[in-house]
């Protein structure tokens, strides 16, 4: 179980691979992985910033993680979310969800999606050709997203 | 009470700073307290603590609600709603 937030590009096979390594124990592996659009209400994006509470986030994503182990039999989870400038098309957030069976992978993997982007403490600015920026609001599905899991 | 603050995203960019240390009075208990005292302390302040359904904030950096206790606090940190994902 492991949260990582960086900088750097994440490859997804490789991060596959060390997660499965002499294991066999897992039987399921579901995947997630969120990019940057190059549209955003219909304006061309040039790029995007991601800013971040340093200390908080890692720490909210691990809470993150242990409620998906609560909640799952999981036998590996792993969110990787990337931080700093990023371009259209380039990777942003990866989440792994490992388990004996494939329903809590798949479930785990899409409650891990849905508590992250309502509580992890990462702030959205984009910036169009021009080069004013502008910052992403929260969206209220994220918010409904989040609720239909139970208390969160 | 000593308290530092931190401020993120379009809070920072109002406010013009990422952090400051305030002392606040002991008549400031609470979050929504605290965001009413910095609301008076200047336009830009204003401007932001006012927006009181907006505005969230973390407690020793965990998410944190307008009632609860910010007494022995040692971090306070306010953002708008968070984005990540």
């Amino acid at each position: 179980m492991a949260v990582r937030v960086q900088t750097e590009d994440f490859d997804i096979g490789r991060e596959i691979a060390a997660l499965t390594a002499s294991r066999t124990d897992i039987g399921a592996v579901v995947t997630f992985t969120g990019l940057v659009r190059g549209v955003s209400d219909g304006a061309n994006l040039s790029a995007m910033t991601l800013e971040h509470y340093p200390g908080m986030t890692e720490a909210e994503l691990s809470r993150v993680e242990a409620e998906a182990l609560q909640r799952w039999p999981l036998q590996a989870s792993l969110i990787i979310h990337r931080v700093g400038a990023l371009e259209p098309g380039a990777n942003i957030v990866l989440v792994i969800a490992a388990s004996a069976h494939r329903q809590a992978a798949f479930e785990a993997a899409e409650f891990l999606m849905d508590y992250l982007k309502t509580r992890a403490p990462f702030w959205k600015k984009e910036t169009g050709p021009d080069g004013t920026g502008a910052w992403v609001d929260a969206r209220e599905s994220d918010g409904k997203a989040a609720k239909r899991w139970g208390a969160a | 009470m000593s308290v530092h603050l931190v401020y993120f995203a379009w809070v920072r960019e109002k406010l013009g700073r990422a952090d400051e240390t305030v002392t606040v009075p002991e008549s400031v208990a609470t979050v929504a307290e605290l965001m009413a005292w910095l609301a008076a302390r200047g336009e830009a302040y204003q401007e932001v603590f006012s927006r009181v359904g907006v505005i969230r904030a973390a407690v020793d950096q965990t998410h944190a609600q307008p009632q609860q206790s910010i007494v022995g606090a040692r971090e306070i940190a306010f953002f708008p709603p968070v984005t990540g994902g």
